[in-house]
């Protein structure tokens, strides 16, 4: 069986041959049935390929196949399989809940009833609501209901958590399990990395219109250093540094490791030895977080980027 | 299709029916403007000539305020509030979305003539139509043509506010221009072979034609006259169908300009 999605060189750029060019040339593909996330900064290149991949938009150069096909020359075979969570759309304000429901399922050949749509986000209550007094992750969840109001084959989720608060970013994330439990394929952008962990079964880091990196959360984060911290009262020892990196840093001794566990056993049998305190000690294992920081360092970001994913990530 | 259309329809109905203003628009100026235009005759009944400008009218307030004024607010409003850009993310096709957008203005249009038929009969004399297919067609062009007026006009429409001002270029040209208020044959020459190109004069042409049979007041050239008489109209009509189509797929944008 094919891949639900294959994209394959995908190019997209701004403003004639002189113009920005926002995706430069990536390639992955998406099973049946499995979420891909899209992982990068603001800027990344994720929006812009999704809507080349949803067939909202055409690629400037590589070659796109949503469930076999074209998403933009076949758009009327393929749509009716496809729900698309925009990072930003909307629907009247003037209308209620009801009525945009009403009317978006006019519109889509097998939709789900009204009730059973507003009852899986969570909206029953707010049915006769107008939209303009929705709250905005109320107008979030409404937006995730159309998207899966037409039984769709794949999903596409742009940010789909953005403005959430915490309670809706986990009943969202159940109700992508859900439709991935019954075998929807699921292509989400996200700069929530936590989402992603959550979430993915593989997923790719977008920089600066590029994949830096892909894989499973495994494969990712495989090869990128766990990190010990801690302090050392003034006038103590010099930092413990076995085989691995040791660098001050702003008073903080940081050692980064790839065997977490043995290194802060030697740490700690080192300090109980020598009568040493390690004041205000952490052990952190190897994350996402730290692998994305890492590809972006290693991809020669400026400082403002390097900031921007410091900020992306918290 | 049907389906699609039928329910962009139905909330753009409801729209319409919750903003008073437009609804006011919609419903009673074009009738109100005919019977006030009709009224200033006296009592001595319409003339030829004061029957011509009574439908004239009609039919520009009927285009400007109620398709063109409207369809622009709408289509303005839904893009800032990026609905355009959301349905274009379904099954609608792009035409799908912007005549589903267009149908309670084109409806409402269409009902009024009925209405006009019906009230100008009864209390202005008004003669039935001679050739009510001309009248529909030249009615249904004139919505297709002011419908990619208003999408053409969007792109220059920072804001619904704004399309109080950005409308009016046209609106005075055609009001003035076309015909439907004063006689072009009253302009000076040069004004008025400018205002036979408006979009709006070949609309009126056509809908006198099928109203009253003839373009000008003059006696009526029965159905099978009125239609060879439209042959020019229904042309230049025609010509600015296909020029705001193209136009509307070159120049329309689905988003806010940033």
């Amino acid at each position: 069986m094919s891949a639900a999605i294959e994209v394959s060189e995908l190019r997209r750029r701004y403003g004639g041959s002189d113009g920005f060019e926002a995706v430069r040339g990536i390639s992955f593909e998406v099973a049946r049935g499995e979420l891909f996330a899209l992982l990068g900064t603001n800027g990344a290149g994720k929006t812009s390929s999704l809507e080349v991949i949803e067939g909202l938009a055409p690629a400037s150069g590589g070659t796109v196949r949503v469930l076999g096909g074209d998403p933009l020359a076949e758009r009327a075979e393929i749509r009716p399989q496809l729900g698309i969570m925009l990072q930003q759309g909307g629907f009247p304000s003037d209308l209620t809940v009801t009525e945009v429901a009403l009317m978006w399922g006019g519109t889509l050949t097998a939709p789900r009833p009204v009730p059973e749509i507003l009852e899986m986000v969570r909206l029953s209550q707010r049915a006769a609501v107008a939209v303009k007094a929705l709250s905005g992750g109320e107008r979030r969840r409404l937006d995730l209901a159309m998207a899966l109001m037409g039984r769709p084959t794949v999903l596409f989720l742009d940010e789909p958590t953005t403005g959430l608060d915490p309670e809706s970013r986990r009943n969202t994330w159940r109700l992508i399990r859900e439709v991935l439990a019954d075998g929807t394929t699921v292509l989400l952008t996200t700069h929530y990395l936590d989402e992603a962990q959550q979430l993915a079964d593989r997923l790719a880091i977008m920089h600066q219109g590029e994949i830096v990196a892909g894989g499973t959360v495994a494969d990712v984060v495989a090869g990128h250093p766990s990190e010990i911290r801690y302090e050392l009262p003034s006038g103590g020892p010099p930092p413990w540094a076995p085989e691995d990196s040791c660098v001050v840093e702003d008073g903080w001794v940081i050692t980064r490791t790839r065997t977490l566990q043995r290194s802060l056993t030697s740490l700690l049998g080192w300090a109980e030895r020598t009568g040493t305190e390690l004041r205000r000690l952490t052990a952190t294992s190897a994350s996402l977080e730290t692998a994305f920081l890492a590809l972006a360092a290693d991809n020669g970001a400026e400082a403002a980027t390097t900031s921007q994913l410091q900020e992306a990530v918290r | 299709m049907i389906k699609r259309l039928t329910a962009l329809g139905r909330a753009e109905m409801i729209l319409l029916r919750r903003n008073k203003v437009l609804l006011f628009n919609a419903l009673l100026v074009p009738i109100g403007a005919a019977l006030l235009v009709a009224n200033l005759g006296g009592d001595g009944g319409l003339n030829a000539g004061a029957t011509a400008t009574v439908v004239g009218l009609f039919i520009a307030t009927l285009l400007l305020l109620v398709v063109y004024y409207n369809l622009l607010s709408s289509y303005v409003s839904r893009r800032d509030e990026l609905v355009l850009k959301r349905l274009r993310t379904g099954e609608c096709r792009d035409a799908e979305i912007l005549a589903g957008t267009a149908l309670p203005a084109v409806t409402i249009a269409l009902g009024q003539i009925v209405v006009l038929a019906g009230v100008g009969a009864v209390v202005l004399d008004l003669p039935a139509p001679v050739n009510p297919p001309l009248l529909v067609f030249g009615v249904l062009a004139g919505c297709v043509v002011f419908t990619a007026l208003a999408l053409l006009t969007a792109p220059w429409t920072r804001s619904v506010e704004a399309a109080q001002v950005t409308s009016m270029p046209i609106m005075f040209a055609c009001l003035l221009g076309s015909g439907a208020l004063i006689p072009l044959e009253a302009l000076p020459d040069a004004v008025a072979r400018v205002g036979r190109l408006l979009p709006l004069t070949p609309v009126v042409e056509l809908t006198r034609l099928g109203w009253l049979g003839s373009a000008d007041g003059s006696a009526s050239l029965g159905f099978v006259g009125s239609l060879q008489e439209a042959a020019i109209p229904a042309a230049v009509a025609l010509g600015w169908v296909v020029l705001g189509v193209l136009a509307v797929r070159r120049y329309f944008s689905w988003e806010p300009r940033r």
